[in-house]
């Protein structure tokens, strides 16, 4: 009787299907303006073709948009991110200039870009500092302190085990990509296998309600802004070692934007709640492919922005929950009620079973 | 009596002061240090400075107009003998240079022009950014000697005048020679990280055993367009002749390297014609022209490029 | 009984209206007339299909079939907006209201008096006032709506609403949260607006009041129509037979509540300096004990304050003889506390995340997320109380947020059940209950007593209070004034405390 059915669990494939949509889209774009876009070969003991290079220019971005999904699933924003990977990529060039491992300045990297995270934290979960102002203050102090430690040129540095990080591969795939899946994969998992993916969705949904069932929004805030700190940092290091130095002026400049956009493009609500790491990721592989087409187009750059604006604004407008809407209504006018819908409650059945 | 004379005459009135070198002051109102290669300004402008016993006062301007305009404020109040400015912007420049014009101080513009009457400020002392442009397509058309080439561009910031006149420069360098082709041309926001990624995909779009030529408007992105061809197995400045402009240290190691080919100078001593013109002018009134060119001085493998970097390294860039 | 007016034409007349939602048929052909200057109840279980009904007809929800004439012509209003301008005034069964904003420019909202190009604020303020005032209301109007409790707030929104319904008011569950004598002077201005020619749609669980101020009745049971009837013709047993399809058998009230047991938490001199006076109180496992107080008077306060949410100034708690320290609901939940919540919406429900993840967010809050809660437990768990406490859903993957408003309840019930806590603090648990699912919950709550939980309840439906509690505590004025234990637990006597009280004041 009431007894709902356990029922298929909302499945993970049904949420990312718009997001794998418009990313099948947004390739064909590409086979569009190159036709061997898809083609792959193996040049130099490294896989190589534009397919491959989607997913390791994306790997900024995707990286970020990790962090990025946490913090915008409690309902705030992380524009720091940027700024953050400029210092963390100054930091372990610094490092191995100065003669350290490589392990070393990745470790010191990621301590700085975790502190960054926690004072993000700090301002926003203890301070109670509205996200996007509090993460503004890093993201303008940031680039600063990036060039300090840079000493304000590009940090120039060439300890192999740094550089592969960013422009190594391993088994033939670029390292980047190997990274970016890896996090994703990594984070998705304790998520969703731990209870944190719902408590973080239950403070950005309701906070008040989600203290008072005895959540302690206030540590998991400083968490999702930890790690998306350390997803920055990350990036940042990442970003330094392909170009094997560290330019504190450009490295991650503009990216908290399109993770933003990678995260919204995923599916996600910046109003907080339900998040899909997956789909944000997707989104990222999404901006990279839309950046792929205008880079194979061959058009002159004068037209970059306007086509990227064009192919984002039509995206956004795909997903809008009007034109969604209005698909569904196309879609239901010609399905009638289904016939197989539980049945209204039954009394007698109702009653046998109290 | 037109601001000329009273220049003039003011800069005979100093002139025996003016002679010993030593008591010269000179206010420097820098920018910032945005890019290495500012820096490098910085730190030459400095030496040069020392080296003629000048004494000089330096305010760095962070970006900013407002602070540029402050200093040069400053300048005129402490009496300064005359002042150099790197303006940040071209325009509202009008007022100051005619606070320093009434208190009969002499200006020069480094590096860059203002939209203001000539006769506000003493001389400008910059590069020709068209000129630049144009001894690279000239170095390219005569490398080349007559054989095909698809040559591949790498553009600076979309809409900044040294993409602009770069990019004019260097078609004017190759006009005439049909065996030379730009086929793609992509912005790399003057960035190492973004010359790498469009240089990938110009290796892709292309086949890389079709591009024969690479032209950037700057080392960096010639820098990260390097890392980009060699991940694809071929050897840059062998299999794809590189030439970029303004002759920072990592291009002239890339070039003694063998990765790269050519670069322009862009040169960071702004400040030596400068001062050279200033002191002719106080010393003597002797009027400099209205622009000095810097020089735009090739480089290839023929020169001792290790030297080279060995002695630009620590100038900041 | 009354005379229903029974003009040849209804002011609002709906026909075969139909509702489908992903595995729910909210409303099937459901037929409803309004007749003018007609109280028109709407009656049904939780999940019946009211408030969908309401919202097919303000143009809030698309419906999937049905008609609609308005004074004969056939309407179709879209949104909310156009069914305002067509002259049907609504208050949703969740307020609807900008916390943000002032309680005047709630009551004003787009209809604000403006001198010139500029809102005329102060007019607006002192127009605001004279409405409230009407409701017996004496609040600041300049004031942020958020400052007040759900139950102003609540009638902050049929104020508005009324101003604004020029044929049709519709009103869902306003009662929910308001006291014996704002019930009467909301009857008050219903039967104004009845004598202008208004039809009124009332919807509650509460049947003294639909037997007190309704003329006609429409009854929905599993969004359909099982009846409508003139109220002066039938019982309320007739009526909560329709209800539920079913007879509700009388319980025989069980007074004997047994001995209770140890002491369990013992609170002295708690409180906190503009919110609760210091208080002291003793609870024992296998104890009722009631909070009982008008409005205002520190009932949801004091349970707050015990909770940790806000933390108190003064005094201490001993659990088991041992102090302890709440200074957070998480301390609170540690010891086993359980609070649920008086305003479901603000406090209680997480309205995107699922039925599931509701109902086991506190017990997975207490456990830590290290320690996620295995599947095969949360389903489990989240099935039992489905089942016990009969709440109606499609699926346990639905947002919590499209539950009917009783089966919210009934939901966040659950959660706090299922931590199995020593000491359960219950804010008007039965706000928005129906008839049948209200026995339950009494039953459920005697049930956790004789089990030998400590529970404290308040509640401002004092004929409930007194069927369950041991003690009964009256509060006013933020203070505890009398307790009241064994046969001086009746509703006289606590109407009689309320009343010398204040009285004495
Ligand atoms: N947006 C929605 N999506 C899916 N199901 C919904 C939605 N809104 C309501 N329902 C379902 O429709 C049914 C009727 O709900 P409705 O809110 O109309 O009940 P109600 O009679 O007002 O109950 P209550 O007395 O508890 O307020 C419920 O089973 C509810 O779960
Ligand atoms: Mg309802």
């Amino acid at each position: 009787m009431s007894t709902p059915s356990a029922g298929p669990r909302p499945s993970v494939f049904k949420r990312i299907l718009p997001q794998l949509v418009i990313l099948a889209v947004a390739l064909a774009l590409n086979v569009v303006v190159f036709p061997d876009f898809f083609h792959i070969d193996f040049r130099n003991g490294r896989l190589f073709g534009n397919l491959i290079d989607v997913l390791n220019r994306g790997a900024p971005v995707a990286l970020l948009c990790i962090g990025m999904t946490l913090v915008i699933a409690t309902k705030g924003i992380d524009l720091s991110v940027g700024a953050v990977m400029a210092i963390a990529g100054a930091v372990a060039a610094s490092m191995v200039v100065e003669g350290h491992g490589w392990g070393t300045a990745l470790l010191a990297a990621m301590a700085a870009g975790g502190l960054c995270g926690l004072w993000n934290g700090f301002l926003v979960a203890v301070l109670r500092i509205q996200p996007i102002v509090a993460t503004l203050v890093l993201m303008v102090a940031g680039r600063g302190i990036a060039q300090l430690v840079t000493e304000g040129k590009i940090l120039t540095f060439d300890n192999a085990g740094l550089i592969h990080l960013g422009a190594g591969t391993v088994a033939g795939v670029p390292t980047p990509i190997l990274i970016w899946i890896a996090l994703g994969a990594l984070v998705t998992f304790v998520v969703r296998r731990t209870a944190l993916g719902m408590l973080i969705e239950a403070i950005g949904i309701n906070e008040r309600s989600s203290r008072l069932a005895g959540i302690n929004s206030r540590v998991l805030l400083v968490c999702v802004y930890l790690v998306s700190g350390l997803c920055a940092a990350l990036a940042g290091v990442i970003v330094a070692a392909d170009i094997k130095g560290a330019d504190a002026n450009n490295a991650g400049l503009w990216l908290e934007l399109d993770a933003i956009l990678a995260v919204v493009i995923g599916g996600n609500s910046l109003l907080g709640g339900r998040f899909s790491i997956v789909a944000s990721l997707i989104g990222a592989l999404i901006i990279q492919s839309v950046n792929s087409v205008i880079l194979l187009s061959g058009l002159p750059p004068e037209f970059n922005l306007v086509i990227k604006a064009l192919l984002i604004l039509g995206i956004l407008v795909i997903q809008s929950p009007r034109i969604g809407n209005y698909v569904y209504m196309l879609r239901a006018s010609d399905i009638q009620p289904q016939p197989d819908r539980p049945k209204p409650i039954d009394h007698q059945e109702k009653e046998a079973a109290r | 009596m037109t601001l000329k004379t009273t220049l003039l005459a003011s800069a005979i009135a100093l002139a025996p002061v003016a002679a010993l070198a030593a008591d010269l002051t000179i206010g420097f109102s820098q920018i910032g240090s945005e890019s290495g290669w500012r820096a490098a300004e910085t730190t030459v402008t400095k030496q040069e400075a020392e080296k003629r016993g000048i004494d000089l006062k330096f305010a760095d301007a962070q970006q900013k107009q407002e602070n540029q305009i402050k200093a040069i404020r400053s300048f005129i109040a402490q009496g300064v003998d005359a002042i150099l400015v790197a303006p940040v912007v071209a325009t509202g420049w009008d007022e100051v240079l005619e606070e320093a014009a009434d208190a009969e101080i002499p200006v020069v513009l480094l590096d860059r022009t203002v939209d203001a009457d000539e006769s506000l400020y003493l001389t400008a002392v910059t590069s020709d950014l068209v000129h630049e442009g144009k001894v690279a397509g000239e170095w390219l058309a005569n490398e080349m000697a007559g054989e095909d080439c698809r040559i591949v561009e790498l553009q600076g910031t979309t809409g900044s005048s040294p993409a602009i006149d770069r990019k004019a420069g260097f078609e004017q360098g190759i006009a005439g020679h049909d065996n030379l082709e730009i086929v793609r041309s992509q912005t790399g926001d003057f960035t190492r990280a973004q010359g790498k990624v469009v240089m990938e995909s110009f290796l892709k779009a292309e086949g890389g055993e079709n591009i024969c030529a690479l032209y950037a408007h700057n080392d960096d992105m010639a820098v990260g367009a390097i890392q980009a061809i060699k991940e694809a197995g071929l050897k840059p400045g062998e299999d794809i002749k590189i030439v970029a402009i303004d002759a920072v240290p990592d291009a002239h190691k890339a070039i003694a390297a063998g990765e790269m080919n050519a670069t322009i100078e862009l040169t960071p001593n702004m400040a030596g014609p400068a001062l050279d013109a200033l002191e002719a002018y106080l010393a003597n009134g002797t009027e400099p022209a209205k622009w000095i060119q810097t020089e735009s001085k090739l480089f290839t493998s023929a020169d001792d490029n290790m030297a080279i970097f060995n002695m630009k390294k620590d100038l900041g860039y | 009984m009354k005379d229903v007016p029974t003009p040849d034409r209804p002011v609002l007349h709906a026909r075969g209206i139909s509702k489908f939602f992903p595995g729910t048929i909210a409303l099937d052909d459901v037929s409803v007339r309004l007749m003018p200057g007609e109280v028109h109840a709407l009656l049904g279980e939780n999940g019946a299909g009211k408030s969908t009904l309401i919202k097919c007809l303000t143009g809030a929800y698309r419906r999937d079939a049905g008609v609609m004439e308005l004074d004969g012509q056939e309407v179709d209003p879209a949104s909310t907006a156009e069914s305002q301008r067509l002259g049907i005034g609504t208050v949703y069964q969740e307020v609807n209201l900008l916390p943000n904003l002032t309680v005047a420019e709630n009551l004003f909202l787009g209809r604000q008096p403006t001198r010139g190009r500029f809102i005329a604020r102060r007019r607006m303020n002192a127009m605001a006032r004279e409405v409230l005032e009407s409701y017996g209301l004496d609040i600041d109007p300049a004031e942020p709506l958020s400052g007040y409790s759900v139950a102003i707030q609540q009638v902050i929104a049929i104020a508005r609403a009324v101003d604004m319904s020029g044929k049709v008011l519709i009103l869902d569950e306003p009662t929910a949260s308001l006291d014996h004598d704002e019930v009467q002077l909301l009857f008050r201005v219903i039967r104004q607006l009845k004598a202008r020619g208004l039809a009124v749609v009332f919807i509650t669980h509460f049947l003294d009041q639909v037997f007190d101020i309704s003329d006609r009745a429409t009854v929905l049971r599993n969004g359909q129509v099982v009846g409508e009837c003139l109220l002066n013709e039938v019982t309320q047993h007739d009526v909560v037979t329709m209800m539920l399809g079913r007879q509700l058998e009388a319980r025989v009230q069980n007074r004997d509540t047994g001995r209770a047991g140890k002491t369990l938490v013992e609170i002295s001199d708690l409180g906190k300096r503009g919110m609760i006076d210091p208080f002291s109180l003793t609870i024992h496992e296998g104890e009722v004990v009631g909070l009982a107080g008008l409005l205002g008077s520190g009932r949801t306060e004091t349970a707050n304050l015990i909770f940790g949410v806000v933390p108190a100034d003064q005094g201490k708690i001993t659990l088991r003889g041992k102090a302890i320290d709440i200074t957070n609901p998480r301390d609170a939940v540690a010891h086993r506390f359980a609070l649920c919540p008086e305003d479901r919406k603000v406090d209680g429900i997480v309205g995107d995340l699922s039925v599931r993840d509701n109902i086991i967010l506190a017990l997975q809050a207490r456990q830590g997320w290290m320690r996620p809660i295995p599947r095969a437990k949360v389903e489990e768990i989240a099935q039992s109380y489905v089942r016990a406490l009969d709440i109606r859903l499609a699926s346990l993957d639905m947002p919590i947020r499209l539950l009917s408003g009783g089966n919210q309840q009934k939901a966040l019930l659950a959660r706090w059940l299922a931590t199995n806590p020593d000491f359960l603090i219950l804010d008007e648990p039965t706000r928005g209950i129906d008839v049948g699912a209200h026995a339950e919950i009494i039953a459920l709550i005697e049930q956790l007593r004789a089990d030998g939980m400590a529970l404290l309840v308040a509640s401002s439906e004092l004929e409930e209070l007194v069927a369950y509690s041991t003690r009964v505590i009256v509060l006013r004025d933020r203070q505890q004034v009398r307790e009241l234990t064994g046969d001086d637990i009746s509703p006289a006597t606590i109407i009689d405390v309320i009343a010398t009280e204040e009285a004495a004041r």
